[in-house]
């Protein structure tokens, strides 16, 4: 059982610290630095990343889109008429032909259930950046997890791990979503941790293996050890947090991935959700619109909104790629 | 008292070469071939040799970095003898108490990601030992005692923002604070600046005679060596071949490949004329060599005698001067 | 007193960086005679690798000259256009570099790589005069013909660092700029390595500028040598000269940093203290704050590089022994 001290024994050479030093250290307790140090690193990353013209673009993409998702409500709320404006069950009753082009009172006009085209659109960006979020976290922390483990401990882990990897990469992804979903409904929750899981043992937890064995052989790797810190110490306070930059970028790109791949199972009608932009691609479909010119409101707004949400998460993957690679060279 | 803290008994270290895919050939890097040496509580050894010597792997067996093939490494241990080349878990553990180690590369050896308080509380922090306030009061004392002051001004920079001289005397504030009574240094201001080299010679020195630290210096300079340590083990291909007191070995070597070495350090004064080194070929990787001398193809004074008998014994000549040579 | 070879004339340089301007090299005046043998040392960051390269004009990007001359042979590098400064570079001055082990192209034998650094600036040479061109420079250098046509990766660390100078010497270049040949290397390659040299620099008379960190092997390979400190040179004199009469604080300091393993050992002396910013680097005499005799000229004004007797130049207000 490990033995905690409580009290450090008496120092072999007492050092006085003056007075005015042991107030100073006093005034700086330790989460209160830490949480400026934080701040710091964070302000300073900001400064980085901003000057990526690239990286900006998609930033401001990505702002365009959250400000719609919150704008929804509020407009449900106070500005529009439930009836008329709610995504899935409302009506437009004004307009005589369904589909209905844009007007004013529907910029976007309405789909082939007199629903209006714009509010779905925002509706739906809720879910997406909902799906994204949550399927790039799981993949990350599972691919971050693996990949360190795996780097660590090398050996028969480090097989198992990356046959595994091997043999999720093989399978064609969108394939094996379509076949899952065959099986059993899924929605959105379930469909990001589906994706989760999937991308988190394969592709990612190889990279950052990579990554993580370049770590592995540091010096303070081999200080850590010198000081009794165990495996696991070793690989949560050092190999992780040395590994969050990259983790972090491949959270954009997995980001991407979801957003895509739900837009293409939707298009299918294979998930048990109740809106999204590949659904309103799919109920034109069904309805026999989608290669009619004419009714491009159906599928322009949806299908523009996935590419450019998917390609923002990218630009800034980019943009991150050029700030996190040389700083993990940096001395 | 001078009593005797480290003991190393036939230690070796062997590593494995691998080729090809699965197939292990009977192929061994004999990087540490039975090596003995005792250190007495309070001295200082160094340990000299060129690059593929050994000196490095010996350094990390005596940290337990590595564990050796074969022999025993004896600690005294809060009164009692302790090999810990076998030690396991909880009892490894508590070994580290007593051992620490200071890195070569003062860039590499910290976490880029931790402030030096991180860095210098971690062994605290390891080993159970203290709350919080008392390891950031004993983290700033210790910032203090290696000339990083005012502490609080260091306590939470980033090695980023430290020169090379600041990292390595953070390196050496953590290597001490859980009050070692054994250090291995290794070679740890081979990549410092000469101005800055002096002061972290002087601290290191200054810290082992007021904290009553035991050191084992690890360097290919001689010149560094000779300051740094009373005793001095000049090692070639995994063997100690010369061993005594630093002074006597400087001025009377007797291994021809200490005294090769001795002539080729380039000396600091124009004036100087020195030797040409009595030595021929280039060092060579000791993968399973033959069991005569190891120096035996590089020695000028070699006979048939060397050729015929193994690997000479280290033997005391006389005054603590060991030296493993038949030709002495 | 034979003709100089090289003279450098109040030569500045800076590196542009995010942060602002580097002062690397600042007012530098150097002149070099031929057949001479010149050490420059000093710390990281003290210029000296950034003076060379401005000799050999390999100056990255965000470098710029910001004023005076340096004349080879009589021509001025500073304004050369890149097409102009190749026929020096490689032909009549060389370099060798830190690490040079990275200056050998892995997938090509070594021969064919001194043979094409020879077609270069000679044009079109005979192979087979090449190859035994190529044969007797690796004898001069210390290696054995026989690994002529060996790959890079085979050779060990001295052998690389041979064959490095003889690429150097390929092109009978009369000025060759060793840049920290030997640090990587162990103590007995180093040595027989320094040897070569300075055989090489007798028998063939090639003018020769040593850089190193280390005072200990420039005082063997140099007749003269110069301190540099934060982008200045701030003395220059024959090597017993350096040694046994520095002039300046900074160059007695460094002396007596040296641990020898000959002679009685003394007390070494520590200099207190960073080398500066060069971004923002001290006012007046670059060395003021780590100086202990500094004064309050020190401070305010750099004192002028001058010299103090047959040859020996130092820029002081407050230099040693008067």
């Amino acid at each position: 059982m490990e033995e905690k001290t409580k009290v450090i024994t008496k120092p072999k050479v007492e050092v006085i610290l003056e007075e005015e030093e042991r107030k100073r250290l006093k005034a700086m307790p330790l989460w209160r630095v830490r949480l400026y140090l934080a701040w710091r690193e964070i302000y300073n990353n900001w400064r980085l990343f901003s000057e990526n013209k690239i990286g900006l673009v998609g930033l401001g993409i990505i702002v365009f889109y959250a400000i719609m998702a919150i704008a929804h409500p509020i407009l449900m709320k106070w500005v529009w008429d439930p009836n008329i404006y709610d995504p899935i069950i409302g009506y437009s009753y004004d307009e005589v032909l369904q589909p209905a082009p844009p007007s004013l009172r529907h910029p976007l006009g309405t789909d082939p259930l007199g629903r209006d085209v714009l509010s779905q659109l925002m509706y739906s960006t809720r879910s997406e950046f909902a799906l994204g979020i949550l399927a790039a976290i799981i993949t990350v922390t599972i691919g971050t997890t693996i990949g360190a483990v795996a780097a660590y401990f090398g050996g028969i882990i480090d097989t198992l791990l990356m046959r595994l990897a091997d043999l999720i990469i093989m399978l064609p992804f969108v394939t094996i979503l379509i076949v899952l979903s065959a099986l059993f409904k899924m929605n959105l929750i379930i469909l990001a941790i589906v994706i989760g899981i999937l991308s988190g043992f394969g592709g990612t937890g190889i990279v950052i293996k990579a990554q993580a064995l370049t770590i592995k052989v540091r010096a303070y790797i081999e200080a850590a050890k010198v000081s009794g810190g165990s495996n696991w110490h070793i690989i949560f306070r050092h190999i992780i947090p040395n590994l969050m930059p990259l983790s972090f970028l491949y959270m954009m790109f997995s980001v991407t991935s979801a957003i895509f791949s739900e837009a293409v199972l939707s298009f299918f009608g294979l998930l048990n959700i109740r809106m999204s932009w590949g659904l309103m691609i799919h109920t034109a479909q069904t309805a026999g619109y989608l290669l009619n010119p004419r009714t491009w409101w159906l599928i322009v707004p949806a299908g523009l909104s996935i590419t450019l949400l998917c390609s923002a998460f990218y630009l800034v993957g980019r943009a991150l790629d050029e700030i996190v690679n040389p700083r993990l060279r940096k001395r | 008292m001078s009593e005797t803290l480290v003991r190393v008994e036939n230690l070796c270290k062997y590593f494995p070469l691998t080729r090809g895919l699965f197939r292990r050939v009977n192929l061994f890097v004999y990087a540490v071939d039975n090596v003995n040496f005792t250190i007495k509580r309070g001295e200082s050894l160094g340990l000299v040799g060129e690059s593929g010597s050994g000196k490095t792997t010996t350094g990390k067996l005596l940290v337990r970095l590595l564990e050796p093939t074969s022999g025993r490494i004896l600690m005294n241990m809060d009164g009692e003898e302790v090999d810990i080349s076998t030690l396991k878990g909880e009892r490894l553990k508590r070994f580290r108490r007593h051992v620490q180690m200071i890195f070569q590369d003062p860039y590499e050896s910290l976490n880029p990601r931790f402030t030096v308080f991180d860095t210098v509380a971690e062994p605290l922090v390891v080993q159970g030992i203290g709350d919080v306030l008392e390891r950031e009061e004993r983290v700033a004392q210790m910032l203090a005692l290696v000339g990083l002051t005012p502490p609080s001004s260091f306590l939470f920079r980033f090695p980023h923002e430290l020169s090379g001289g600041q990292r390595q005397r953070v390196a050496i504030a953590r290597a001490l604070i859980i009050e070692p009574s054994f250090v291995v240094a290794d070679e740890p201001t081979s990549m410092l600046d000469v101005s800055i080299r002096t002061g972290i010679m002087y601290l290191m020195l200054d810290l082992a005679e007021r904290l009553g630290v035991t050191y084992l210096y690890i360097t290919h300079d001689l010149a560094v060596a000779r300051y740094m340590s009373s005793r001095l083990a000049v090692i070639y291909l995994g063997k100690i071949v010369e061993m005594g007191e630093t002074e006597e070995l400087l001025q009377r070597p007797l291994h021809p490949y200490t005294r090769a070495l001795i002539s080729a350090v380039p000396i600091p004064d124009p004036r100087y004329k020195r030797p040409i080194p009595e030595i021929k070929g280039a060092i060579s990787e000791p993968i399973n060599p033959p069991p005569t001398c190891r120096f035996l193809d590089r020695c000028l004074r070699a006979t048939k005698i060397c050729e015929d008998s193994p690997h000479p014994p280290l033997e005391d000549k006389g005054g603590g001067h060991y030296v493993a040579c038949y030709m002495v | 007193m034979a003709e100089s070879i090289l003279r450098i004339e109040n030569f500045t340089m800076h590196y542009i960086t995010k942060a602002g301007e580097v002062s690397a090299v600042d007012n530098v005046d150097l002149e070099i005679r031929k057949g001479e043998s010149l050490g420059l040392v000093g710390e990281s960051g003290c210029g000296k690798t950034s003076l060379a390269i401005s000799i050999m004009k390999l100056l990255p990007e965000n470098a710029v000259i910001k004023g005076g001359h340096i004349y080879f042979d009589g021509t001025d590098l500073v304004p050369l256009s890149e097409d102009e400064m190749r026929r020096f570079r490689w032909r009549r001055i060389s370099m060798i570099f830190q690490a040079a082990m990275n200056s050998l192209n892995p997938v090509y034998k070594v021969s064919d790589q001194i043979i094409e650094a020879m077609e270069t600036h000679f044009g079109n040479i005979d192979y087979s005069e090449a190859r035994e061109k190529v044969a007797n420079l690796f004898r001069l250098v210390g290696l054995d013909p026989k690994f002529m046509d060996q790959y890079p990766h085979e050779y060990s660390g001295g052998m690389r660092q041979r064959a490095v100078i003889a690429m150097a010497l390929a092109c009978e270049p009369d000025l060759i700029i060793a840049d920290e040949p030997t640090t990587a290397l162990d103590v007995i390659v180093q040595d027989n390595i320094l040897r070569e040299l300075k055989a090489l620099q007798e028998k063939l008379g090639t003018t020769m500028i040593y850089i190193s960190h280390d005072i200990a092997v420039i005082a063997e390979v140099s007749h003269r040598i110069g301190i540099m400190y934060a982008g200045k040179l701030v003395e220059l004199a024959s090597s017993e000269e350096i040694f046994h009469h520095p002039i300046h604080p900074y160059t007695a300091g460094l002396m007596s940093a040296f641990p020898s393993i000959v002679g009685p050992k003394r007390e070494l002396a520590t200099i207190p203290g960073e080398p500066p910013d060069l971004l923002n680097p001290p006012s007046g005499c670059r060395f003021h704050p780590r100086c202990q005799y500094a004064t309050k000229i020190c401070r305010e004004e750099e004192p002028e590089f001058k010299d103090y007797g047959s040859g020996h130049m130092a820029s002081c207000w407050n230099p040693l022994g008067g």
